[in-house]
């Protein structure tokens, strides 16, 4: 992952990394325990999948109905072996993957409990997915943002206020101008809201992290300022159009995986665009080899003649257009119109995906994908109506991302140079 | 703040202007002795007795936001930008009226007379009580931005405390800010466990922990024996008479002025916080973890310990700033959003107060001044009281970033507030 110093892995487990890997397997058999006795005794009725979005979905599939007590107590059983071998003899360095399965197995086992138990008896698994993709699109925005910035050092806490801004501006000419206006309107401010950034930390060498707090507190007043002042009394200048799913020739007739990939809006195929482009860009090529040395040792890299300022302002401004299409996503490609403080916190979890997708664009995807499941679930159990206070699934993304930043995923390295100024001598 | 007089001369600046100093200010410094004077400086906490730094930047940037906040506010009107077009000798005279209106109304709410000083006090003691939680974390290099989340967690036990007991007066307030300013500590500290011990950073885990208090204070409010009887909006019931803050000016008998003992309680936190800092053991490890952990940890200081209790200190702040507001403003009830955007204000506050308590109280005072003419103004001339935000965000611009001042003004200024945060790793 870090061409500039990569480390040949290491064979042997060191104690910490041993300990960790008897918590993993604690942590399974805890889950195993907790499906065999909440999800598995006493649990009556059936659960039904369907695969089917009406309407939409072009081939017929038939629904699948499991039994709920039985299919969780198979489950736990599964997840109680895993844990078993885990704490024994332990899978190595598969354990992160055996730790993930395990996760799946356990929402899995959850998602049959909340079925079996609803009056509805049956959720939509494609729909559920589908819905996935499309709330994990700013939390990648955000993550891929915060990677940009972070690979040249600088911290970008400000994330969530080019969210917002770029939602905002995304309102204001998408409703005047139409909405592919709307979209470069929401890059460009994220963009300008990136360079205030940028000269903030790297020409006046503000604390970053004060300086992205600044630009969210300024942005979360001035939208919510020119809401009310602008957007009240003028309702036709929040009034945008949203863009209509495209589907993909050919891919985007495979069952259940057309489905969910493939009737998306432009702004999804964009998110996919940018992760492939991103991951060669930083890795295989001249700007991405002189952005990583620029974050892992801006001296060493100002020696060998690369223009350490330049490249830190260009990347920045970059990873501020990136949070400003996210911003857009909000207008365009969901609801049409802006809200004060409607991104609700998506930059700041977008940022625990970085850390969480290790500064990798391909690992911010993935764990924005993950947060955007947490998103998903809310709705279908609220759907369900499990009786679960629909508070606590507006918890679940925070709990989530604690309990991911504080390690269970194992200690990740940022860029050794991240969040601090660079004097040019 | 005279017996925060340097020992040590400024690092910086010709020695021919200004007041005389103590030191030989001949022989320029070496590159070491700089350094280590530097780190000395910050640890006794001695960065801001330079007046330029303390007061004149602070002004200045107040300044500058007020005519920055103009702008927007002429040019966010949509008829006055259509008159520009028409009538310029017009569309000028009235965006200047526009502009006096909102600046007099929020000057008029503030300071003008006794109830607008009673409510600027009234604004100020939850933002000094959090401005303190905020600042005491920069002295030890933690970044406490949950202080919303902590304040939320205090005004709900607070309130519990108030409406559920039947104590005698003094006692019953007293149970019930103590009860505050624990609950603030646990959903401090947990941030500051987890920062010791794995590294997580309190920036996220802080965000976090407010996302996550927000709906739990919905769900709280709508509980049984919270909720207030007939009602189905999330609303708590009152709280006793007993625990409620005594109102400072009840004897005038006038039921206008607000003012209550919550501000005495934030002068003697600050208090309290200025003795913790600069004369306790217990504060000097923290400033010396916040100047330089690895330097604390190999002096034999226990990091572990002092992450934990600085946010623990700093979340019971937040916690009293909590309780402030539902046992000191009549209704005297916990209802959803009733910490309103105090505690991000606070990190502009005690950033604007340099994270020294005196500072915090006078730029509480300040923002509770603009808070309390936000109101006014809103109420007078329809300008939305979310201006405010965005002066206080140019305020912090101006007050981290001293060279913006410098060139716009061509004064001397202090330094800025430097890297008071660290980055991801631990």
């Amino acid at each position: 992952m870090t061409a500039v110093i990569a480390a040949p892995a290491p064979k042997l487990l060191t104690p910490a990394q041993r300990r960790r890997a008897k918590i993993i397997g604690i942590v399974l058999l805890v889950l195993a325990a907790f499906t065999l006795l909440v999800f598995g005794i006493g649990t009556e009725g059936d659960a039904t999948f369907k695969f089917v979005i009406p309407g939409q979905s072009p081939t017929e599939i038939p629904d699948l109905t499991v039994p709920g007590a039985g299919s969780s107590i198979l489950l736990a059983g599964v997840l109680a072996f895993l844990g078993a071998i885990q704490v024994t003899r332990g899978f190595g360095d598969k354990a992160n993957l055996v730790l993930g399965i395990g996760l799946i197995l356990f929402v899995l086992a959850f998602l049959i409990w909340a079925a079996a138990g609803s009056p509805l008896g049956a959720f939509n698994f494609t729909s559920m997915l589908r819905e996935t993709v499309l709330r994990s699109f700013p939390i990648a925005m955000g993550a891929l943002s915060g990677v940009l910035c972070e690979r040249v050092a600088v911290i970008n806490i400000g994330i969530e206020g080019m969210l917002l801004g770029g939602a905002f501006m995304a309102a204001l000419v998408g409703s005047t101008q139409g909405p592919w206006w709307g979209i470069v309107a929401g890059v460009l401010t994220g963009g300008a809201l990136a360079w205030v950034l940028a000269v903030l930390a790297v020409r006046y060498r503000v604390d970053q992290i004060i300086a992205g707090v600044v630009i969210n507190i300024f942005v979360l007043g001035i939208t919510s300022f020119l809401t009310v002042r602008l957007f009240a009394e003028n309702p036709q200048f929040n009034n945008a159009q949203i863009l209509k799913p495209w589907k993909v020739p050919l891919l985007g007739d495979i069952p259940i995986i057309g489905d969910i990939f493939f009737r998306q809006t432009i702004f999804v195929y964009a998110l996919f665009v940018l992760v492939a482009g991103l991951t060669f860009g930083l890795f295989r090529t001249k700007w991405g080899l002189r952005s990583r040395a620029v974050g892992e040792h801006p001296k060493a890299a100002d020696t060998l003649g690369i223009n350490v300022y330049r490249m830190r302002y260009l990347n920045v401004v970059l990873g501020g257009m990136i949070a400003g299409l996210g911003g857009a996503w909000f207008i365009i490609g969901s609801v049409g119109r802006f809200d004060e403080n409607m991104t609700n916190g998506r930059g700041f979890i977008g940022l625990a995906a970085m850390i969480f997708g290790r500064w990798h664009p391909i690992g911010a995807l993935g764990a924005a994908l993950v947060f955007g499941f947490a998103d998903s679930l809310k709705q279908v159990l609220g759907i369900l109506q499990t009786g679960i206070p629909s508070e606590f699934l507006l918890m679940a993304p925070a709990i989530v991302t604690v309990i991911v930043v504080a390690g269970l995923v194992g200690k990740s390295r940022p860029p050794a140079a991240d969040g601090q100024p660079y004097v040019k001598e | 703040m005279s017996d925060e007089r340097p020992e040590t001369p400024p690092t910086e600046g010709p020695p021919t202007e200004g007041p005389p100093k103590e030191g030989p200010p001949t022989e320029a410094p070496s590159e070491e002795t700089r350094g280590q004077r530097r780190f000395l400086r910050d640890l006794m906490g001695l960065d801001v007795i330079d007046w330029r730094t303390a007061v004149l930047v602070p002004l200045l940037a107040l300044l500058s936001a007020l005519i920055v906040g103009a702008v927007i506010i002429a040019v966010s009107d949509v008829e006055l930008l259509r008159l520009w077009g028409e009538d310029v000798g017009e569309a000028f005279s009235q965006t200047w009226t526009t502009i006096r209106d909102a600046y007099v109304a929020l000057f008029r709410g503030s300071l003008w007379g006794l109830r607008p000083i009673s409510e600027t006090l009234v604004s100020a003691s939850p933002l000094i009580l959090a401005g303190l939680s905020v600042a005491l974390g920069f002295r030890a290099g933690l970044f406490n931005i949950g202080a919303q989340g902590q304040m939320i967690l205090g005004g709900i036990v607070g309130a519990i405390i108030g409406f559920s007991f039947d104590l005698p007066y003094v006692l019953h307030v007293l149970v019930a800010l103590i009860g505050a300013a624990i609950a603030g500590a646990i959903w401090g500290g947990i941030p500051g466990l987890l920062r010791a011990k794995t590294g997580a950073h309190e920036v996220i885990t802080t965000i976090m922990f407010n996302l996550i208090a927000v709906p739990l204070l919905d769900w709280v409010l709508k509980l049984e024996f919270v909720q207030r009887a007939g009602r189905d909006d999330p609303v708590s019931k009152t709280v006793a008479e007993t625990a409620r803050l005594p109102q400072l000016l009840g004897w005038l008998d006038r039921n206008d002025l607000r003012v209550h003992a919550g501000f005495i309680l934030a002068l003697l936190a600050a208090w309290f916080v200025h003795w913790l800092l600069f004369k306790s053991t217990l504060g000097y490890e923290f400033r010396a973890v916040g100047a330089n952990p690895d330097a604390a940890r190999y002096g034999g200081m226990n990091v572990v310990l002092v992450y934990t209790g600085v946010m623990a200190i700093a979340g019971a702040l937040a916690g009293l700033a909590g309780a402030n507001e539902i046992l000191g403003i009549p209704e005297y009830r916990a209802a959803p959003g009733f910490v309103a955007q105090i505690g991000f204000d606070a990190i502009a506050l005690a950033l604007l107060g340099r994270s020294h308590p005196a500072g915090v109280v006078a730029a509480g005072v300040l923002f509770g001044a603009l808070r309390a003419g936000g109101q006014q103004m809103q109420a007078a001339t329809d300008i939305p009281i979310d201006i405010i935000v965005v002066l206080q965000a140019l305020i912090i611009v101006f007050v981290a970033a001293p060279a913006l001042i410098r060139a716009i003004y061509r004064v001397r200024t202090g330094e800025g507030t430097g890297q008071l945060t660290k980055g991801w790793a631990a």
